[in-house]
């Protein structure tokens, strides 16, 4: 093996890297220095939102681009000048798996084995272990393209390991998987390393994956953040962090007040609570309305350590003080018998012979922040579309603020802000003629145009970049603009479809700040995720799996069910694992 | 573990093969590259095979007499009997001239009052004839046409002896290679060509453009098979598939179109090979530019199809183009293929056109190919 060449203990070590794109507006830095050293024989997670470099890190590694200049040294080799004998003892996983769709899981199989020059006489062997480790095993005639993604990415790792290769570059193989699939995913990856020795090197955009690897490089905008085990990070924040009990009162109104207070880094909504870190081990300093509320210390999270670099390397500056008010309309709750904003009975959609959404139901209240919660093609957005009046149901009931979006979706949708998965923003039109276009599309003109244009601008934080084109304003603020866009005609109802892909933990913070804000003054929001983190800032949940409905109810209630002698306080991650390996009688009706 | 690295070997032989495998699985069971392969020259034959055509057949005309005599009756006769026309008598000028607004008609004979008279006195022949300029090319044909139909019935009636002939020489034309005269048989061969040019670039610039928008190339390259291995394993199944198309052309050609076929298909073969290497290198190299398969598609066909339909000389006429866009067509491979084909259809193997040609066609082929080599590498971005 190419690996025993190497005499130090490190893997992979990189000095001073740069790698800098062309772009029509200049020259964008994709990693700005960056120095780390990989140990042999471990699990190192390179953490960071996207757009942070993890994948043009990797792609330099494995030698597929070429860098600016430092220093870089993989098994013995730099990757730039020798790229075939790295190639050659390298298990390389895309983002984008690279997997044959039209050819079935053992011609995938076989093609690698090939290009790998594994010899045919010891595959069954090679194979036997791989598929019975991945559950492949009675798939092996199925076209890879019909595979579920998890399988996919577990065919993925199966088809990059068929050589044995010393060293394993993942990009992202999590990502858009199940959490049960997630879990079997790591399962996978660390017997493999323990096994074979091997030494992996990991992407993952979610946090919460750090804890699983044995040491962690967190990349942000292009510079390593901080680089250690889990344990070190978590001892720099031991202690910091607290959890409030807003008894009685909703945890959302008393958030903001707290996220302002001295010593204060972070704070976010964990259920009926109030998860407050600080920037050290004294508990914050409650003002008087807040004082009786009991006080809990709690252990700290990976999310916690990042938030505290995050607020040193970016300065005071990491957080915001939102929550000005966006004046909404007076009187507009008139036709207010109807108690829910959202009511969706024995929803039904069929794709051909494929049922995309089965037999669904649930109520969102007014003013309520609920969640729609499950893995990529669980029906999360299918149902979405068909709220927004863009895809008529195959079958069932479905009331946005009143109306009946089957019989009048435009009169629907002008109570109803949508903000698609993908922006569907004009990039290159300025931000202000973004919000110009929609407010005229909504019907807007005159001086109540430009009125609210300047209102949705101060409540975004968007003044100063008024007259930039909106393609290329950083993530978070696109993402704001996208929003502030889906408000141009005040709706009492938001729809938001993974608005938080991809962004930054603390772009993500100022976004549910937002979110909250508006669910304060009554905007009813029916949000999809699949960070499960997040999950747990909704009033009201429900959980999808394959189309149906798995569970529903508070994010408590939900880990209640979930609760067991072995795991006494589950996180909805937890329950949502337990959830699905129970399935046996999936259905419960949402009420 | 023992990886192959370099070029050549049984490890490379290996990777060769199960590239090959790989991607003829992929044309079976995507019926995107059959289609192109197959269905794109099959419909592209029968659109222009019968819609492109030099010839005027069956020209609606109308007819008005103002007033009727045998004369203008034998001519009308001579009209019906041409192939060229199929008349229809309008009552008067005014409901003619709506027709051919209209575009019922593309031409009006007009047989003025005096036309009986006219033709004993002075064999002036007062014939008004309006022909609709839109179609520049059909209106000088109609013209042609109808020039001739009225000299063939000017000569039958001197022949009959009613007076004396005016025509002491007849022409007699002898058209040499493609005796019936007919475009289609001239236009078919060319058009072969045009069409294996747009589907050889198509083939290979879309798979390459797929693999790398579905993330596969990507993974390709993280493997030890090489560039030129890649390569390799994307050439040969295009080409086994491009020559198949172009074997159902020549079919077609033959067959539906009746297009003859003298030469040899040794020779049809082999040039063949040769142009349809050149066009699959073609969309190898606009693959390496365009890593997006709309983008690819549309480079291709501005970058191959176009030029090739209007420069290769298959419809409009290289002699007759200024000096420099004369110049342009001699680095359009199609120009030569165009010129092999038409040949080896209509002519036979002449060596003294197919060699040279076949030799330019083999001179892009390497050209092609070195520049890919030398272009390409494993690397993204």
């Amino acid at each position: 093996m190419a690996g025993d060449r190497e005499s130090s203990g490190n893997v992979i070590s990189v000095r001073d890297l740069v790698r800098t794109f062309p772009s029509p507006r200049g020259t964008v830095t994709a990693l700005e220095g960056v120095s780390f050293e990989i140990r042999k024989g471990t699990v190192t997670g390179l953490i960071g939102p996207d757009g942070a470099g993890k994948t043009t890190l990797l792609r330099i590694l494995a030698g597929l681009i070429l860098r600016d200049s430092g220093t870089v040294n993989v098994m013995g080799y730099d990757p730039s000048a020798d790229p075939l004998p790295v190639q050659g003892s390298l298990g390389y996983m895309p983002q984008k798996f690279g997997l044959y769709e039209d050819l079935t899981v053992m011609e995938n199989l076989d093609l690698y084995a090939d290009l790998h020059a594994v010899p045919p006489s010891g595959r069954k062997d090679l194979y036997a272990p791989l598929l019975s480790m991945t559950g492949l095993g009675p798939f092996l005639g199925r076209l890879a393209g019909k595979l579920s993604g998890g399988m996919k990415q577990k065919l993925g790792v199966a088809c990059s390991l068929l050589h044995r290769p010393p060293l394993l570059l993942f990009d992202e193989p999590t990502v858009g998987v199940d959490p049960v699939s997630r879990r079997e995913l790591w399962e996978i990856l660390h017997t493999l390393v323990r096994e074979s020795g091997a030494t992996l090197f990991v992407s993952t955009s979610y946090l919460d994956e750090a804890e699983r690897c044995d040491d962690i490089l967190i990349l942000l905008d292009g510079r390593i953040l901080g680089a250690g085990s889990p344990a070190d990070f978590y001892t720099e924040v031991r202690g910091h962090a607290f959890e409030l009990e807003s008894a009685g009162q909703s945890p959302r109104s008393v958030e903001p007040g707290i996220s302002v207070l001295p010593g204060v880094v972070d704070t976010v909504l964990t259920g009926s609570r109030v998860r407050i870190l600080m920037e050290d081990r004294s508990p914050p300093v409650l003002p008087e309305e807040f004082e009786h509320f009991p006080l809990h210390p709690v252990a700290p999270r990976f999310e916690d350590a990042f938030m505290d670099r995050l607020r040193r390397t970016r300065g005071g500056d990491g957080k915001t003080r939102l929550p000005r008010q966006l004046h909404r309309k007076t009187g507009r709750s008139g036709q207010g018998e109807e108690e829910s904003a959202i009511l969706v009975e024995n929803l039904v959609r069929d794709f051909g012979t494929f049922r995309a959404v089965n037999d669904l139901s649930f109520e969102v209240k007014r003013g309520e922040v609920f969640g729609l919660l499950g893995a990529n093609g669980a029906g999360k957005t299918t149902t979405f579309r068909m709220l927004a009046g863009l895809l008529p149901p195959t079958g069932g009931t479905l009331r946005v603020a009143g109306q009946d979006v089957r019989k009048s979706p435009s009169k629907a949708r002008q109570n109803m802000g949508y903000m698609a998965q993908k922006f569907s923003l004009y990039g290159q039109l300025t931000v202000y003629q973004n919000l110009r276009f929609y407010g005229s599309a909504y019907g807007l003109s005159g001086k109540s145009r430009t009125d609210r244009i300047q209102e949705v601008l101060e409540f975004f934080e968007l003044v100063s970049y008024r007259d930039v084109s909106s393609g290329i304003l950083p993530l978070g603020f696109r993402q704001r603009l996208a929003l502030a866009v889906s408000l141009m005609h005040d709706p009492e109802i938001l729809l938001l479809d993974e608005p938080t892909s991809g962004v930054d933990p603390a772009a993500r913070r100022e976004f549910w700040r937002i979110i909250n804000g508006l669910a304060t003054e009554g905007v009813s929001v029916l949000v999809t995720t699949h960070f499960m983190e997040e999950a747990d800032y909704c009033d009201r949940l429900v959980i999808m799996a394959q189309g149906s409905l798995l569970a529903t109810g508070a994010p408590s209630e939900i880990k209640e069910r979930a609760r067991t002698p072995q795991l006494p306080s589950p996180s909805l991650e937890d329950a949502f694992v337990s959830l699905l390996s129970r399935a046996g009688p999936l259905q419960e009706t949402g009420k | 573990m023992k990886d192959g690295g370099g070029l050549g070997g049984r490890a490379s032989l290996l990777r060769i093969r199960a590239l090959i495998r790989k991607e003829t699985l992929q044309i079976l069971r995507d019926p995107s590259s059959l289609a192109i392969a197959f269905l794109l020259p099959f419909v592209l034959l029968l659109i222009f095979g019968y819609g492109v055509s030099l010839d005027a057949r069956h020209v609606p005309v109308a007819v008005v007499q103002d007033s009727r005599s045998p004369d203008s009756e034998g001519f009308m006769a001579g009209l019906r009997h041409s192939p060229w026309f199929s008349p229809t008598i309008y009552p008067d000028i005014h409901s003619a001239v709506e027709a051919l607004k209209r575009q019922d008609v593309d031409g009006i004979l007009w047989f003025r009052e005096n036309f009986g008279r006219e033709i004993h006195s002075s064999r002036n022949g007062p014939i008004h004839v309006v022909v609709d300029g839109v179609d520049d090319n059909t209106a000088r044909l109609v013209e042609g046409y109808l020039t001739n139909v009225w000299q063939t019935w000017i000569t039958l009636r001197n022949e009959r002896g009613r007076e004396s002939s005016v025509f002491p020489v007849t022409l007699e034309p002898r058209i040499w290679f493609n005796p019936d005269n007919r475009s289609r048989d001239f236009l078919v061969p060319g058009l072969i060509a045009v069409i294996m040019t747009l589907i050889g670039a198509l083939l290979t610039a879309l798979v390459v453009a797929r693999e790398w928008e579905r993330g596969t190339m990507e993974s390709l390259f993280v493997t030890p098979a090489s560039m030129g291995e890649i390569l390799i394993g994307k050439f040969i199944p295009y080409f086994v598939l491009g020559m198949s198309g172009m074997a159902l052309s020549v079919l077609m050609g033959h067959f539906l179109f009746g297009v003859p076929f003298r030469g040899s298909i040794f020779v049809l073969g082999l040039t063949s090979a040769l142009f349809l290497s050149a066009a699959l290198g073609m969309g190898l190299l606009i693959s390496t530019v365009s890593k997006n398969q709309f983008v690819a598609g549309q480079i291709a066909i501005v970058s191959t199809f176009l030029p090739a339909f209007i420069l290769s000389g298959f419809i409009f006429d290289v002699h007759s183009m200024p000096k420099m866009i004369r110049g342009i067509t001699h680095i359009i491979p199609a120009s030569y293929f165009v010129t092999i084909l038409q040949t080896v259809f209509l002519a036979g193997d002449i060596p003294g056109v197919i060699v040279p040609n076949s030799l330019a066609l083999a001179l892009f082929s390497v050209f092609l190919f070195a520049v890919i080599l030398r272009i390409s590498r494993k690397r993204i971005g």
